[in-house]
């Protein structure tokens, strides 16, 4: 008889194993309260060794916001045909970076918090959930410089402003997806941080933040293909629909441009539901592996 | 794989590799061939360019920085209900490494740890979050060790009184704190849960006189209510006063299990010569 057998036959079980899947949702829903904490905690600690603390949360999007407006509208003049081209601009860099630093912090959410899960039991991936619900309380911040430059420039406050709620909860499922996803190739291969900024980049700007894909279409009129695949992007499809909820202009031009934007729902459910599920899926099949590199 | 065999008269346990087991005892921890090994990224220190990265990935070569320890070689042993093992060994032997394995924190390389019920470390070198004040280190350590809301609020001031930390201290980051003060808190954090098997390491080393003997009756305590300890400890004599059992394990090999008389004798023998 074998340790293994004789264990089992008296009814032990192996400590670092991964409990099933249901048992593991339920673990996970129990710990929702240290999610919300430890993303709140983590957003005040990440200001309080600066000077000017909190204001940062709305400084930092708005100098982006403001660098961007210099590079691509002034110096690049890439805002031709676009009706208010500044808000179009930080709507699309605020939301994809919503997207994007969910995918930066949790690539480093397994690797960081290392002594934590060295020391204390907990399903793993209320790591990368907090990681994203910590951008999340982001956006909010930013959400509110965006609506203060949009207003600001004229903008109507109608009930397409409403609109902007799904997206958002369909963008943070689909983040929660994708975050755990490089959370577990983060864990085991570190080199994957490094990699990241430059893939960012590069979907940045596949996406249409700083151009519209609606006018560019004309330039690749014997290339349907080319324009549907971007299109098919959910760095562009939840960027969209946020512009399309907020600026009443940028809503009517692209209209005038015949491009319809109701299939971006459709693609924004997809995309939400594939990462969400299949994110969750693969993080979890390596459970047990978390806290060894 | 290691074969086991039940205790009879006629077989001395020294007499064979394989490991005996009491028939007549219900086990709780049971390890069997356990290897853990700890990788180190960017020992090297240069933190590399993206371009070597891919390249790395592409070839599917680790990182030249990436170094190995392997910890624990090959450990097996059996530990029943109402058993309080001691575990000694030098420096950097591997204690603190069997521990943690132990209690599932840190997944092994081979072999495996089987127990009835989930174990709790109390370790000193179980460090929080070191950006975030003592205060949210409490909330936070007892929400994921899946404490609720209430009982989180209710044990709070329990675990500052038994801590012992001054209250200006709390709202001050862990990383201000000094290595008694973190270990304090940290030991009152994990002390708040009640536990299976416990495993103590060197939890009674740090800390004035004070929270030592404060710390020895919790664990008293929560001896009672576990169905086995573990307890490292550097003091020989605390093992000798709590522990029915001893191991000793040197350089990630077990050396020598048995009664406390023995196995610390001939650990003092080793380490005096
Ligand atoms: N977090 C870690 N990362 C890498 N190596 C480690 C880590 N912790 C311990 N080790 C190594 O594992 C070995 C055993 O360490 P440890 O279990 O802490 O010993 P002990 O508790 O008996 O002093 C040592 O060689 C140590 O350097
Ligand atoms: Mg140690």
């Amino acid at each position: 008889m074998s340790l293994a057998e004789f264990a089992t036959r008296r009814g032990l079980s192996q400590s670092a194993a991964r409990p099933p899947l249901r048992q593991y949702i339920a673990q996970l829903w129990q710990r929702r309260h240290f999610v919300w904490t430890f993303a709140s905690s983590k957003s005040i600690s990440l200001y309080t060794t600066a000077r000017l603390g909190q204001l940062w949360q709305v400084l930092t999007p708005l100098l982006n916001a403001a660098v961007y407006y210099l590079i691509f509208g002034v110096l690049l003049q890439m805002s031709r045909g676009i009706p208010d081209y500044i808000p179009f601009l930080v709507t699309g860099v605020f939301v994809f970076t919503f997207t994007q630093r969910s995918v930066n912090t949790g690539a480093k959410s397994v690797g960081d918090n290392l002594s934590l899960i060295r020391a204390l039991h907990f399903p793993r991936a209320s790591l990368p959930f907090a990681y994203v619900i910590l951008e999340l309380q982001q956006l909010m911040m930013s959400l509110i410089v965006l609506f203060a430059i949009v207003l600001a420039m004229g903008e109507p406050l109608t009930a397409h402003w409403l609109l902007l709620v799904p997206v958002i909860l369909l963008q943070l499922a689909f983040n929660i997806g994708i975050s755990l996803v490089v959370a577990r190739l983060g864990a085991f291969a570190r080199d994957i941080t490094q990699l990241l900024p430059f893939m960012l980049r590069t979907w940045f700007y596949a996406s249409g933040i700083i151009y519209s894909l609606a006018h560019v279409q004309n330039r690749f009129q014997d290339q349907p293909w080319l324009v549907k695949l971007l299109e098919f992007n959910p760095g562009y499809v939840y960027v969209e629909l946020c512009r399309h909820a907020l600026l009443a202009k940028y809503r009517n031009y692209v209209e005038d441009l015949h491009h319809p934007i109701g299939h971006l729902w459709w693609y924004a459910l997809f995309w939400a539901v594939l990462m969400f599920v299949g994110g969750f899926l693969y993080f979890y099949r390596a459970e047990e592996r978390y806290g060894r590199g | 794989m290691v074969d086991v065999k039940e205790k009879t008269e006629s077989v001395p346990a020294e007499a064979s590799p394989q490991i005996v087991i009491d028939p007549t005892r219900e086990p709780i921890v049971v390890v069997d061939g356990l290897h853990v090994v700890y990788r180190i990224y960017g020992a090297g220190g240069d933190k590399g360019t993206a371009a070597t990265a891919l390249l790395r990935m592409v070839r599917r070569r680790n990182r030249p920085q990436m170094k190995t320890v392997h910890a624990i070689k090959g450990v097996s042993f059996v530990v029943y209900r109402g058993d309080a093992v001691g575990i000694i060994g030098s420096n950097g032997s591997g204690k603190s490494t069997l521990l943690r394995a132990i209690a599932g924190l840190l997944p092994p390389e081979r072999g495996a740890v089987y127990t009835d019920g989930q174990p709790s470390l109390l370790g000193v070198n179980a460090a929080l979050m070191r950006d975030l004040t003592g205060e949210r280190n409490i909330v936070l350590g007892c929400l994921a060790q899946g404490l609720s809301l209430e009982e989180t609020k209710a044990k709070y001031q329990e675990i500052v009184d038994f801590s012992g930390l001054k209250p200006e201290f709390i709202q001050l980051p862990m990383r201000t704190y000094s290595s008694g003060m973190g270990a304090r808190l940290r030991f009152a954090i994990a002390a708040a849960k009640t536990h299976d098997v416990l495993l103590v390491d060197e939890a009674l080393a740090t800390g004035d006189a004070r929270f030592k003997r404060k710390s020895k009756a919790k664990i008293e305590e929560l001896r009672k209510d576990a169905g086995a300890v573990f307890l490292v400890a550097h003091n020989l004599e605390v093992i000798e006063e709590t522990c029915n059992r001893v191991i000793w394990v040197e350089e990630g090999v077990m050396r020598m299990d048995g009664d406390p008389k023995t196995v610390i004798a001939a650990y003092t023998e080793a380490t005096d010569k």
